[in-house]
């Protein structure tokens, strides 16, 4: 009877709920699902990091490679991120190039890497106008249950903290490239976002699934770094927000923030004790 | 039908505005928007027949594409155009023409900043032009925290440039709330409701142009 109302009625059936102060996988509105976060999981990246909120699951590889550096900027490096939304992971997403949400996705993780200066490009440069880093973000992204910019920030953090760069010394005019002895990326900030859903433009919901996305007015992302400062409040249109409805979504963007960078200190460091 | 505005005589100053609407022949609806010397053209089609595959079946299908000066749309249009899309899906009563289509398409004529808050007027000038069902009017902000943390609203591209923060709202005229927000650069809490009340009282202005513009524009034709 329940599986019928719910396929007949979407809207009814979440509203019933909604009612109640409670969602249908029974979490409470301002709840996140389980977070669980795997760094190193591909050996052959630089970094890498594969994060599930819920069901949705987002692997991070990172890849290094020497590169000159751009004439408009001669003493800096540069990040490329990337979102992949195969058909994969939802049916909802055909083969072909690249869809709005992917492009969108992607266009946001270079919108927060570049606003949190998590890392400075100036680290990537070896030497000033010849030679630089340029490191290629590859999100991909294997299970879609909705909340797809959250899971890609956390991966892409985790991912950046994992890397591990090969030291360069210049000797001649040709690079050496000393594999032997690697160093990690500077993380200068650790930005984190959240993500909420506005349901019958009024309830605001956190973490939404895919299936809370299909049904909401409007979606609202807010990343903060560990000084609560915000890097991101990305909302693209939707029904209007009120000013307490915005603070009570930064106020929990800061707590998430805090239980995030938590479990990458934590997974970080059970990887170096395994070692 | 070519109206124009000169604000700054309150605290919150904006650039010259213009607006001009039915330029083109083809479209259903179109409108230009002048904001000093970022200039937008928009065109809206519809509501028309829809390709199957994009068709919905309780309301219509919006779609907008947003065309560079020079070279084809990239990543970052794909960003703007789903900011536009949804904030134009918020406004519009799209229930009223169900398994339909709907499209915008705003065209840059010259960037000098403030880009996305004049696509968002001139998509919404355009969508008033063809008289399509709305159950608001919205309108676009770009507020840049400059240095010294003076917040600049209406902002050139070289003020976009030395800013250290730089958002943008869309603001609705119903209960002047924000639809869209689209941010960059770092900021706190505080900068961030400063700049959203420094829009809102930036919206009345706008919305004010709005009302004038479509007033004289009328006037003349009837």
């Amino acid at each position: 009877m329940a599986a019928g109302f719910k396929t007949a009625e979407p809207l009814e059936y979440h509203r019933s709920f909604l009612k109640e102060n409670c969602r249908p996988d029974g979490r409470e509105l301002s709840e996140f699902r389980t977070t669980t976060l795997n760094i190193g999981s591909i050996s052959t990246a630089d970094g890498s990091a594969l994060v599930k909120v819920g069901n949705t699951t987002v692997i991070c590889g990172i890849k290094a490679e020497l590169t000159n550096p751009t004439v408009e900027a001669p003493g800096k490096g540069y990040i490329v991120p990337n979102v992949d939304l195969p058909p994969l992971c939802s049916s909802r997403f055909r083969p072909g190039p690249p869809s709005e949400q992917a492009q969108a996705a992607s266009q946001f993780v270079a919108d927060v890497i570049e606003s949190s200066e998590v890392i400075q490009t100036e680290d990537l440069c070896i030497e000033r106008g010849k030679l630089c880093w340029v490191l290629y973000c590859d999100l991909m992204c294997l299970d879609y249950d909705g909340n797809l910019l959250d899971a890609c920030t956390i991966a892409l953090l985790a991912a950046l903290k994992n890397t591990k760069l090969p030291e360069v010394t210049i000797s001649t005019e040709t690079p050496e490239v000393n594999l032997a002895k690697t160093r990690g990326l500077h993380i200068h900030k650790h930005p984190v976002s959240a993500s909420f859903c506005v349901f019958d433009d009024s309830i605001l919901i956190v973490d939404p699934t895919a299936e809370e996305e299909s049904l909401k007015t409007a979606q609202l992302t807010v990343v903060t770094d560990e000084e609560d400062r915000l890097c991101t409040v990305h909302k693209p249109g939707g029904t209007s927000l009120s000013g307490e409805k915005l603070q009570e979504c930064i106020s929990r963007a800061t707590a998430r923030q805090r239980e995030i960078q938590k479990l990458i200190d934590k997974v970080t460091r059970s990887v170096k004790t395994a070692q | 039908s070519r109206d124009e505005l000169v604000c700054g005589s309150s605290n919150v100053s904006l650039r010259e505005f213009g607006c001009e609407q039915s330029l083109l022949s083809r479209p259903d609806g179109s409108a230009s928007f002048v904001q000093g010397d970022t200039s937008v053209l928009a065109g809206v089609y519809g509501p028309a027949e829809v390709k199957v595959s994009k068709e919905i079946y309780d309301r219509a299908t919006l779609e907008v594409l947003i065309q560079p000066k020079v070279g084809l749309p990239s990543v970052r249009e794909r960003s703007q155009e789903q900011c536009v899309r949804e904030t134009c899906e918020a406004s519009l009563l799209l229930t009223l023409h169900p398994r339909s289509s709907l499209t915008l398409v705003l065209q840059v004529l010259h960037d000098d900043g403030s880009l996305l808050s004049c696509f968002l007027n001139a998509a919404c000038m355009a969508l008033m032009d063809a008289g399509l069902p709305m159950s608001c009017l919205f309108c676009g902000v770009t507020c840049a925290i400059d240095a010294d943390g003076q917040i600049i609203t209406d902002p050139t591209a070289a003020q976009e440039k030395e800013s250290r923060a730089l958002m943008t709202f869309a603001i609705d005229s119903k209960e002047c709330r924000v639809m869209m927000s689209s941010t960059k650069g770092s900021f706190s809490v505080h900068e961030l409701q400063q700049c959203i009340a420094v829009s809102q009282k930036a919206s009345e202005k706008i919305f004010q142009f709005y009302r004038d513009s479509v007033k004289r524009r009328y006037s003349k034709t009837l």
